[in-house]
């Protein structure tokens, strides 16, 4: 509407919800986490501590003191850093600190550090992937409706959704490592040591987690294709004498292009599901292996930092997509 | 050699013939209007010149030929130079017939480019010299905006201008002033009349509307079910039609004219034709004991006292006013609005989109709370809805269930008023259906299963259920054929007649809103501009607003018609 | 005089526009569609199966849960003796590998738990996300806030994630299945409230509802009899796109060996334990794999035909000539 102050009004507004969601999300992670139906000193310890070792834990993790305090404590850690005694010395935990690891008394920011950019290579070049892959897909059979070479991508496309992530990941992994031996089974190399041996390594778990995104993608870009077809502005164009070429490449595609970035952002979260299992899977030291780690050892600090930091991404990548969307849906009316 | 040339035309969607048998000459530079109700098969037609049936299922048989170009014949790229090129089209809703991601300047740009060898830059050029050309200000800024940053107006203004762009010998209008208020719809038919002029280009206007056929064409050409009716000069068919259908169609019309034609109707003698005099009749007889003529005796206005008058008002609104949004967005809907409605006679209120007038009718029944002021029933103030006020809403599709049976719909307000008793409920129900010129069989019947008309029939009876002493009309016969919307007018008249209420009737065509009037409210921007007897508002309007209103009524008669044009300029100028 | 009225507008152009809401011609339409009556077919066989678990592996003479060691062959590290992974008239399906399980059982007892837990999951994500959404249209603006932020941030912690986290912390006396459920039921809610919420604040402002307000009855009468059932058409669409996606979700969840735990048969718990065994009890692998693809594919489909028979439109598309032969769309 008016211009450039209307948008900028548009995108801090967004951010600060962005920050207030943040919060709510860590109060109920917190909580939920730390009001557990087990007792947390317990489960630390392990089954064979006695009453008193159980009781020394829980002073240790502060799990007497009520629980506003405790997540006081906690926020301050992200804010301002916190120093911890692990017995017999202090250890300084910068800001921002999501405390330490039960088990290997670890800091979880340091850990998450070196996990993080394994995550991100696989997230963000399968996201590549299925962009490219789905939305060509959908474009071509859009272009191509209602012949046989829709029909097969439709079928293709469909089983893919059908499929899941780790079923595709298991049979990639069977057919192209183990029978075929086209590909050596993948080992992660850091993209600063050798980015060639990097992307090889990444394929297959690349391809795994994008097929299945892919398939969705496809299925959106064409279904919001038809429907912008079935439009009036385009009986307009065609009755202008406009190409269907024309009429397909500018005005059904910039029409599918707002839901596109939309189903990104709310893949997103389903995405970073499915890196876990692709993670698992192939053996990627990534955050999604270590927290499925931290799950089964019922390391609580780890378990809480790392589904908050997976939060705070997600939840920023659903804020960047509402603000590409606004600018890709310019009818949209910024509020 | 013509520019238009169908021969024995039929176009068929599976076993429904739309066009039959249909064929039409139009010369260059002539102009032609086909005048049909829906389903009459009228935009049709106006497709098939363009060959736009094609690969849609549709069946045609026949030949068009257009400019030139054998349409049934031409390959994909014969035709492709024809549309826009030769013959271009403009549709009915501006806003959903342009691209809402891309600028209109840049639109027009790219159709002017599919037909002409040039740059960019000078396509962009051409645009914004068209859009110059149909009155667009400061066409080189607006050509960079999107099409939802124009008003209505604008944006038809727009579509003409793509339809200018290069310069076609024939222009075909679907429908283009339909979405539009009566003042656009002047400004729209003014501007393609001068282009008309300066450009020399055919035109074959498609429309429902009387009036706007005999504004803007030379020629006429009624259809009915996919065939001709009658065609001649506008001057001949639309004042001596010969054709039964014709007479009745045009019978049905309203009229805004001070001398009311009673004598068209009378004259018609079928059945709606009938009707249509009936409801004329009853409308005269309440206006003219309104406005001190007497002799209409027997209706209860006719009897009363001056100093009854407080005793009858039996609604009342006070200070109306009603606040959408808040912060920067909050607008004022409503603002400060005063009505009052007495027994049995007919408060009309008129105005144009956004000018308040549904927002006022919600809140007069109770649907809405007003921001400030109160609305009084019977002399006490009253919150929320109340049965004794009922509603005939606009859209005869969403004011009923579609899951239930319209007797389960009628029934409604029996029940909740806490009838038990079924076989009272179903013989009360009967009674209204039949009431309202239904059938008591119609009783377990869906919505679906009933035409427009049909359905507000069960929305008024619907209303009648409840016993109310006041019934507010939203728009009631908008959406209706303009044969049923007669019928729909001659009903709501003799209910109130029968049962003495008093109905506030909310419309925007000024026509069928002096039809039923007793006194009526002119609303502007949320206020009331104008009120008074009907008569005096129409035939000695004092607010310019209601004068600019009045003159771009379109009219029946082409002499009339130029007369009001040059109204209408003065009017602009003043 | 009402006579003359009904004549004339019979003659006249008004005439009724077929159309046709109702449940009918949702089965014709559903039915019409043969990919959605395949699915259909395969779906209704795969609850048989689930259902009839007890008995079908009564008929084998076996269990789930019964170690055969005797059928393993302890030397080569536990691959069942025998060809094709044990098949024999006694294991229909083979053996699992190592422990010597019956496959059959345990497929068909999987079977159970996936489509016992995805649908139980379904289920609460449905009556939570209706009444969220439905309050949060209904109710004051105050309450629409509340319950709005609360479902943007639902919808924002990604499900798997959370899902994995909270199956960790519950102790494991809980009834695993029944956890999985809730888990899933819990987290999965939020994009149905939101559709609810769009839905009913559409149908809000539709006459016939003012009209039901207007002839006095309350508020709850009228949100039971003229919203609750415009709410069905979309309710159901959603629903049945979740029963797959939570199919998936539980068997991932199984996988990485949070979700069902042994002894319970699952076939996500199959598929982490047979990756090691592909070359050695391929079926071990095809089986369980298949059956998750055959099943999703199954409901995803049938959840297409539901959407395209409740939403006449998505066949109707494309009415505007193109110049060139469509197929139905």
């Amino acid at each position: 509407m008016n211009g450039i102050s209307g948008f900028a009004g548009f995108a801090l507004r967004r951010a600060l919800a962005t920050v207030v969601t943040l919060l709510a999300v860590s109060v109920i992670v917190y909580v939920v986490f730390y009001v557990t139906p087990g007792n947390v000193a317990q489960i630390t310890c392990g089954p064979r501590c006695s009453p008193a070792q159980v009781q020394q834990v829980a002073e240790q993790l502060h799990l007497n003191d009520p629980l506003y305090v405790r997540y006081g404590h906690f926020l301050q850690g992200i804010v301002a850093g916190q120093d911890y005694s692990t017995g017999t010395s202090v250890a300084h935990c910068p800001a921002p600190c999501l405390g330490l690891s039960y088990q290997s008394d670890q800091q979880v920011t340091e850990l998450i550090l070196t996990k993080l950019p394994v995550s991100l290579s696989l997230v963000l070049g399968a996201m590549v992937l299925w962009l490219l892959l789905g939305v060509g897909t959908g474009v071509l059979s859009a272009w191509r409706r209602g012949r046989l070479s829709e029909r097969v991508l439709t079928a293709i496309t469909l089983a893919g959704t059908a499929t899941p992530v780790f079923v595709i990941g298991l049979v990639l992994m069977i057919v192209v490592c183990g029978e075929l031996e086209l590909l050596p089974f993948p080992q992660y190399v850091a993209l600063t040591d050798d980015p060639e041996q990097w992307a090889w390594n990444l394929l297959l778990p690349w391809l795994s987690l994008a097929l299945i995104e892919a398939a969705a993608f496809a299925r959106l870009t064409r279904a919001a294709m038809l429907e912008t077809l079935a439009e009036d502005h385009i009986r307009t164009f065609r009755a202008y004498g406009v190409t269907e070429r024309a009429v397909i490449g500018r005005h059904a595609l910039r029409g599918a292009l707002a839901p596109v970035i939309a189903l990104n952002a709310n893949n997103v979260g389903s995405a970073v599901g499915g890196a876990v299992l692709t993670e698992t899977l192939f053996g990627l030291p990534g955050i999604g292996q270590e927290l499925v780690h931290a799950v089964h050892v019922v390391d609580l600090p780890v378990v809480v930092g790392m589904v908050l930091v997976i939060g705070f991404f997600v939840v920023l990548a659903n804020a960047v997509a509402d603000v590409l969307y606004a600018v890709a849906d310019r009818r949209v009316v910024l509020a | 050699m013509s520019l238009v040339e169908v021969t024995d035309l039929g176009v068929a969607f599976g076993a429904v013939r739309a066009v039959d048998g249909l064929s039409l000459r139009l010369d260059p530079g002539a102009s032609l209007a086909l005048v049909g109700e829906s389903g009459s098969g009228k935009s049709t037609v106006a497709a098939a010149l363009l060959g736009l049936h094609r690969g849609t299922g549709a069946r045609v048989t026949g030949s068009v030929r257009v400019a030139g170009t054998d349409v049934q014949r031409a390959s994909e790229e014969e035709l492709r130079r024809l549309r826009g090129a030769k013959a271009a089209m403009v549709f009915q809703d501006p806003l959903s017939s342009l691209d809402p991601y891309y600028a209109v300047g840049d639109q027009i740009a790219e159709v002017y480019r599919v037909h002409a060898r040039v740059s960019r830059r000078a396509a962009r050029a051409r645009a914004v010299e068209v859009l110059d050309r149909v009155g667009i200000p400061d066409a080189v800024r607006r050509s960079r905006a999107r099409p939802h940053e124009f008003s209505g107006g604008m944006r038809q203004r727009a579509l003409i201008a793509m339809a200018l762009a290069c310069g076609p010998e024939l222009l075909i209008a679907d429908e283009p002033t339909t979405a539009l208020d009566v003042t656009v719809q002047a400004q729209i038919l003014d501007l393609l009349h001068t282009l008309r002029a300066e450009t020399g280009m055919g035109l074959l206007l498609v429309t429902h509307d009387v009036g706007v056929a005999a504004e803007s064409a030379d020629d006429v050409l009624v259809m009915r079910h996919g065939r001709v009716v009658e065609r001649g000069p506008v001057a001949e068919v639309l004042g001596a039609p010969r054709e039964p259908y014709t007479r009745e169609l045009l019978g049905a019309v309203p009229r805004v004219d001070a001398v009311r034609e009673a004598g068209a109707g009378a004259g018609a003698g079928a059945g709606a034709g009938a009707a249509a005099a009936a409801a004329a009749a009853a409308a005269e007889a309440v206006t003219g004991t309104e406005s001190g003529a007497s002799g209409a005796g027997g209706l209860p206005t006719a009897v009363q006292a001056p100093g009854a008058e407080a005793r009858d008002v039996v609604l009342e609104a006070r200070g109306l006013r009603r606040e959408f949004g808040r912060g920067k967005r909050a607008f004022t809907a409503v603002d400060d609005v005063s009505v009052t409605v007495r027994r049995g006679e007919t408060l009309g209120i008129v105005g144009e989109s956004g000018s308040g007038k549904t927002t006022l009718g919600r809140m007069l029944v109770g649907l809405l709370e007003p921001t400030s002021g109160e609305v009084r029933f019977e002399g006490r103030a009253r919150d929320g809805v109340h049965p004794a006020v009922q509603m005939v809403f606009q859209d005869p599709v969403s004011s009923l269930n579609p899951r239930r049976s319209v007797g389960e719909s009628i029934a409604d307000p029996l029940r909740a008023r806490g009838e038990r008793d079924e076989a009272r409920i179903r013989e009360r129900v009967r009674e209204l259906l039949e009431r309202v010129g239904l059938e008591g069989a119609h009783h377990d019947r869906y919505p679906h299963e009933f035409s427009g008309g049909q359905r507000q029939r069960v929305g008024i009876a619907r209303a009648l259920a409840a016993d109310p002493r006041v019934i507010v009309c939203d728009e009631p016969v908008s959406a209706l054929d303009v044969t049923t919307q007669a019928q729909v007018v001659a009903l709501l008249g003799e209910l109130q007649r029968d049962l003495g209420l008093a109905l506030v009737f909310v419309a925007h065509d000024l026509a069928v809103v002096r039809q039923v009037s007793d006194r009526v409210a002119v609303m502007r921007r949320g206020r009331i501009v104008e009120e008074g007897p009907a008569d005096e508002v129409y035939d000695a309007p004092r607010d310019p607003y209601t004068r600019q209103l009045l003159a771009a009524v379109p009219s029946l008669d082409p002499r009339t018609a130029a007369e009001r044009r040059a109204a209408r300029r003065d009017l602009a100028v003043a | 005089m009402s006579e003359s009225l009904l004549a004339s507008a019979a003659a006249g152009t008004d005439t009724p526009v077929p159309a046709a809401p109702g449940a009918r011609p949702f089965w014709r339409r559903l039915r019409a569609q043969r990919a959605a009556l395949v699915a259909a077919v395969v779906v209704a066989l795969l609850v048989l199966v689930a259902l009839g678990a007890p008995l079908l592996t009564a008929l084998e003479g076996q269990d789930p849960t019964t170690y055969h060691p005797s059928l393993v062959d302890s030397a080569r590290g536990g691959v069942p003796v025998g060809p094709l992974g044990g098949v024999s008239g006694d294991h229909w399906l083979g053996l699992e590998p190592q422990t010597g399980r019956d496959l059959f059982a345990r497929l068909v007892y999987g079977a159970r738990v996936s489509l016992g837990v995805a649908l139980a999951a379904t289920v609460v994500q449905t009556s939570l996300g209706v009444l969220v959404g439905a309050a949060a249209a209904l109710g004051s603006r105050w309450v629409d806030q509340v319950l709005s932020r609360l479902t943007d941030i639902i919808v924002a912690l990604p499900l798997m994630i959370m899902s994995l986290a909270l199956l960790a912390i519950v102790p494991s006396s809980f009834p695993r299945p029944l956890l999985v459920t809730l888990v899933i039921g819990f987290i999965g809610w939020g994009n149905l409230a939101k559709i609810v919420r769009a839905q009913t604040l559409t149908l809000k402002g539709l006459d016939h509802v003012s009209a039901a307000r207007l002839s006095g009855w309350g508020t709850w009468h009228v949100a039971r009899r003229e919203l609750l059932p415009g709410l069905a058409a979309p309710v159901l669409t959603y629903a049945a796109l979740l029963v797959p996606m939570n199919i998936s979700a539980e068997a991932a969840l199984s996988f990485l060996g949070v979700g069902v735990k042994p002894p319970i048969p699952s076939w996500g718990q199959m598929l982490t334990a047979a990756n090691v065994w592909y070359q050695a009890a391929p079926q071990y692998l095809l089986l369980p794999a298949g059956a998750l693809f055959v099943t999703v594919l199954a409901l995803t489909v049938l959840g297409d035909g539901v959407r395209t028979a409740l939403d006449p439109r998505a066949g109707s598309r494309l009415r505007v000539g193109t110049g060139r032969k469509e197929g139905s769309a």
